[in-house]
């Protein structure tokens, strides 16, 4: 919303630095480059990658397991049972069927916007920040303009004026793209502009290397994890708003995702009801969803502020550390520091 | 000063694009509006004449013989004096009456919610980031499965726990329909007990964002050199954490908090559409059902008038915390 | 507090101990998944009012050394063994190691204080210079009124050559030197008797440093506080240090003075070192192709 750039958040391109120093001080050989890039296996990572898997799957192969889920029954609205896992709503239809489908829509729509916004805030984010000039200034306020003006109102304004029949998922995921961009672009330009002033880009480009094979070969690369982590943001942004949108009565009409599963269970009064069933699981879907994103996220977060990372190895080797110093020391004896630093 | 004549340009630009904006979107999208605004109008026992057809086909576009760059100076000007059109759904308010009733409200509910999810956010963050390995590190998560909960079903939950079920907190409305509108303390404790449990839905949906942010950079801050300095110099831990570590690491929280106002107007439609509170989204949503296209043109300019309106506050604001920016400028 | 109580204290004007500083058998291990052992059983004596140089090359223990003498050392460097005792001028001995966290609080600054490498980061940089100065003053020196502290601030910056205008300016407004010389006054507010330098001036050029280093001189002689110079520039320590001693690979390899160094090196890596520098005179290139100083100005 603001053109503010605080000086004080941390840049990718001081990642590297950051590592060696740590590595230096303790006398350790660094990792190579690629072990760096990717995140450590911990507990965090393995349960939101775990979630996101199981997600993922129901999405995908779940509808080709399940009953058909727009069948009509005349058993009203009923509670779990043998017959349905999940219950039926009020016109008889099986939830845990619907639930299928939705969660297949919604990440359907969710990864569309995913990809969208990512490559409009790409573009304007890091060609912009490369480029630099007038074309930077411009794509920057571009882009700065569209951040402050309010999305959701002018979601719901854009949604108000297009006709209930032609608002499609594509109709949908375009509007949800086009005002949900903005937010990546500025963090893309700022890590961009964090490596282009390092001095292995300057090399490149002095040494008479294209633009583009700068960007491809020497830019791209060290901004992978920042593109990871705002593309695994656009989508969980994607899919609560498409649900927020849904809910207000103005999702996609011809497709079924989980948001507009939630409007018809607060319009046939699931809650009120008592009917939890209904209500409950298609929020869970996206919340778990939501959850094994962000777990990710903070493994990514770890590589791009490799101080969160030391903060967390800090823990880890102190506690190491109490538990030696209460066991007997004739185990443990330290090396000293032969490794060669010394001139020789 | 140069810092501020920037901030000041880069507004009014934003102002212009919105306003364009609203030009725009009637006239690009499929169907006549004027049309179907007319018929729905008459619908409600309106009466239409061509002076009425001509103050909508200035906001909303039609078969009209002016060029569109006239019409566009004709809206600019109109918008300038006031005149927004009258709305269908609350025919015969202008739809400036109907905005300037309802506008305070969704500003209380939502400004004081943001408000104090920011202080309480931030705060806890400072202090998990501060100190790390006590029990407070068990909020990161819980604050982050939180944020990635669909607002509105974690609220209606709440609502189902706390106002049906348990029967605390009403449910629905902004106050007791009973009283009488006004500046008694009757009404304000009304007023207050009705708008407790939206504003905690929005509290606890928000607060996880700030948390995490403000510890991340805390964590990042207490690496850096001065601190370092500032312990050599033998300062109090308390001192070292306001002025030296805090004061640092919630630049971008502020940042953020610039961003967030963003959502205090618009993010206020769901709440108010679960709540049934009578703020300035629900009106929008009303519009959007009805066809009201003049009300709904002219909420979305309020409303990007308030949020550029916060955002420039917030950016001079930020001019005086951190010295640097004015120099970069 | 362990005070062992000096008979000189309790006199008239109690002469202060000619040792400033002892520090006996330290070693720091930093506890990883292969522990290091930065420092190793470092023992050394900083008389009052000199100048010693702790010189080696990078990674050999010494900014470890100079954080744990004041117990700045984060984890995972821990102090294994060793102590370290600072004899104050008036109040006796005092054991670093064991001082309670509020004692060390109150004893950092007033009477050990640090100038850090590259003040570049060192400066808060949302606050006034003149903000860092005092508070300083309002954390030591509770008593003092708003007035004077103003004035001490302003006078220790012209100490060292900067002018008092820049009381309102923020670190980013001020040159590289400029900044070193705001945190060598920081140093010296509290007027403390030992002061750790490490690597001051090794981000300036040379003529600023040249200017520096003479100020710290001076200021040592006016006030007598005594220095631990840290940096891996040898030729620069020859010239203002009192007493040199090498650093390898957390331990001391040589200690004497500044003259006995240059002209009679004992231990091979000091030899190593001294000859490692090029020198301004002499024949172009015999530095490189030999690897000794062969000029022939070895005075």
């Amino acid at each position: 919303m603001t053109n503010l750039t605080p000086t004080t958040e941390p840049s990718i391109g001081d990642a590297p630095d950051q590592l060696a120093a740590v590595a230096d001080a303790l006398g350790e050989k660094p990792r190579s480059a690629l072990r760096a890039m990717l995140p450590t296996l911990t507990p965090w990572l393995v349960t939101g990658l775990s979630l996101i898997g199981a997600i993922a799957l129901f999405g995908i192969i779940g509808p080709f397991f399940v009953q058909d889920p727009t069948v009509i029954r005349n058993i009203g609205l009923s509670a779990p049972s043998a017959d349905h896992i999940l219950g039926t709503t009020q016109t008889g239809q099986d939830v845990f069927a619907q639930l299928a489908y939705a969660t297949r829509g919604s990440l359907e729509i969710g990864l569309l916007v995913g990809v969208l916004a990512t490559i409009l805030s790409a573009f304007f984010g890091i060609l912009g920040a490369y480029i630099g000039g007038f074309t930077d200034e411009a794509f920057s306020l571009f882009s700065n303009v569209f951040l402050v003006i309010p999305g959701l109102p002018l979601v719901i304004v854009i949604s108000g004026f297009v006709p209930p029949q032609q608002r499609g998922l594509w109709t949908i995921a375009v509007v949800l793209a086009i005002t949900g961009w903005a937010a990546s672009s500025r963090v893309l330009r700022a890590q961009t502009m964090s490596i282009r002033n390092r001095d292995y880009v300057s090399a490149a480009r002095v040494s008479g290397e294209r633009s583009f094979r700068v960007i491809a070969v020497e830019i791209l690369p060290n901004l992978l994890p920042v593109l990871a982590s705002q593309f695994v943001f656009a989508v969980i942004a994607a899919i609560l708003a498409e649900a927020g949108l849904a809910f207000l009565g103005l999702g996609a009409s011809n497709s079924s995702t989980l948001g507009t599963m939630l409007f018809y269970a607060q319009n046939g009064f699931a809650l009120p009801l008592g009917a939890w069933w209904w209500f409950i699981p298609p929020g869970l879907i996206i919340a778990l969803f939501g959850t094994g994103l962000s777990l990710v996220n903070f493994s990514i977060d770890e590589i791009i502020n490799p101080r969160l990372k030391n903060a967390r190895l800090y823990r880890k080797r102190r506690k190491v550390a109490m538990r030696q110093r209460s066991t007997p020391r004739s185990k443990i004896t330290p090396r000293s520091n032969t490794k060669s630093r010394s001139a020789s | 000063m140069n810092y501020f004549l920037r901030k000041l340009g880069f507004y009014a630009i934003a102002l212009w694009a919105a306003l364009t904006l609203n030009f725009m979107i009637p006239r690009l999208l499929p169907g006549n509006p004027v049309d179907i605004l007319l018929a729905k109008l008459q619908q409600r026992g309106g009466i239409v004449t061509a002076e009425t057809r001509r103050a909508y086909e200035l906001l909303l576009g039609g078969n009209s013989d002016l060029p569109l760059l006239a019409q566009y100076w004709d809206y600019i000007v109109n918008v300038f004096r006031g005149d927004l059109g009258i709305s269908v759904t609350y025919f015969p308010a202008p739809v400036s009456e109907v905005i300037s009733a309802s506008l305070p409200w969704t500003i209380m509910l939502v400004g004081i919610a943001t408000v104090l999810s920011t202080i309480l956010g931030v705060g806890l963050g400072a202090i998990v980031g501060w100190k790390p390995g006590t029990w407070l590190d068990s909020l990161v998560p819980a604050t982050t499965l939180l944020a990635a909960v669909p607002y509105f079903w974690l609220a209606l939950i709440l609502v189902y726990v706390f106002a049906t079920t348990w029967r605390l907190f009403p449910g629905q409305g902004g106050y007791d329909v009973v009283l009488d509108p006004g500046w008694s303390l009757e009404f304000i404790g009304s007023a207050l007990t009705y708008g407790f449990l939206p504003a905690l839905t929005i509290v606890i949906a928000s607060i996880g964002g700030w948390l995490l942010g403000m510890r991340n950079m805390m964590v990042s801050t207490l690496s850096e050199d001065y601190i370092l300095t500032a312990e050599a110099k033998g300062l109090r831990n308390g001192k070292i954490l306001r002025s030296y570590a805090a004061r640092n690491a919630m630049l971008p929280s502020i940042a953020g908090f610039a961003i967030s106002l963003g959502f205090v107007v618009s993010g206020s439609i769901v709440t108010e559409q679960v709540f049934s509170y009578p703020g300035i989204g629900s009106k929008l949503l009303t519009a959007v059902t009805n066809n009201d296209y003049a009300l709904m043109q002219g909420i979305f300019l309020y409303i990007t008038l308030a949020v550029l309106g916060a955002n420039l506050v917030v950016d001079i604001l930020y001019g005086f915390i951190d010295p640097r920016t004015r120099a970069r400028s | 507090m362990t005070l062992t109580a000096n008979p000189a204290a309790a006199g008239a004007t109690p002469t202060p101990p000619p040792v400033v500083l002892t520090v006996e058998n330290l070693t720091v291990v930093y506890e990883v998944d292969h522990p290091v052992t930065a420092v190793k059983n470092v023992s050394l004596e900083l008389a009052r009012g000199e100048i010693l140089g702790l010189a080696g090359e990078s990674g050999c223990g010494k900014t470890t050394l100079a954080y744990a003498i004041n117990r700045l050392h984060k984890p995972p460097a821990r102090i294994v063994s060793g102590e370290v005792t600072f004899h104050d001028k008036a109040d006796g001995d005092l054991n670093l190691l064991t001082l309670g966290q509020e004692q060390l609080r109150l004893f950092r600054w007033d009477k050990l204080s640090m100038v850090f490498q590259g003040a570049m980061n060192a400066l808060n940089p949302v606050i006034t210079v003149r903000a860092q100065l005092e508070d300083v003053l309002t954390t030591h020196r509770p008593d003092m009124k708003k007035a004077e502290r103003r004035e001490l601030a302003a006078s220790v910056l012209q100490l060292v050559g900067v002018d008092r205008s820049r009381l309102t300016s923020y670190a980013h407004e001020l040159s590289g030197g400029m900044r070193q010389r705001v945190m060598i006054a920081m140093a010296l507010l509290l007027e403390p008797q030992v002061m750790i330098m490490d690597e001051p001036t090794t981000a300036l050029d040379v003529v600023v440093q040249r200017e520096i280093l003479r100020e710290i001189v001076r200021l040592r002689d006016e006030l007598n506080f005594a220095v631990i110079f840290i940096t891996h520039d040898l030729p620069l320590l020859l010239e203002i240090s009192d007493r040199i001693a090498i650093m390898l690979a957390g331990e001391i390899v040589e200690l004497d003075t500044a003259t006995n160094i240059y002209r009679n090196p004992q231990h091979p890596y000091t030899k190593k070192l001294l000859g490692s520098f090029p020198s301004l005179t002499g024949e172009r290139g015999s530095f490189i192709r030999s690897g000794v100083n062969n000029s022939s100005d070895l005075s």
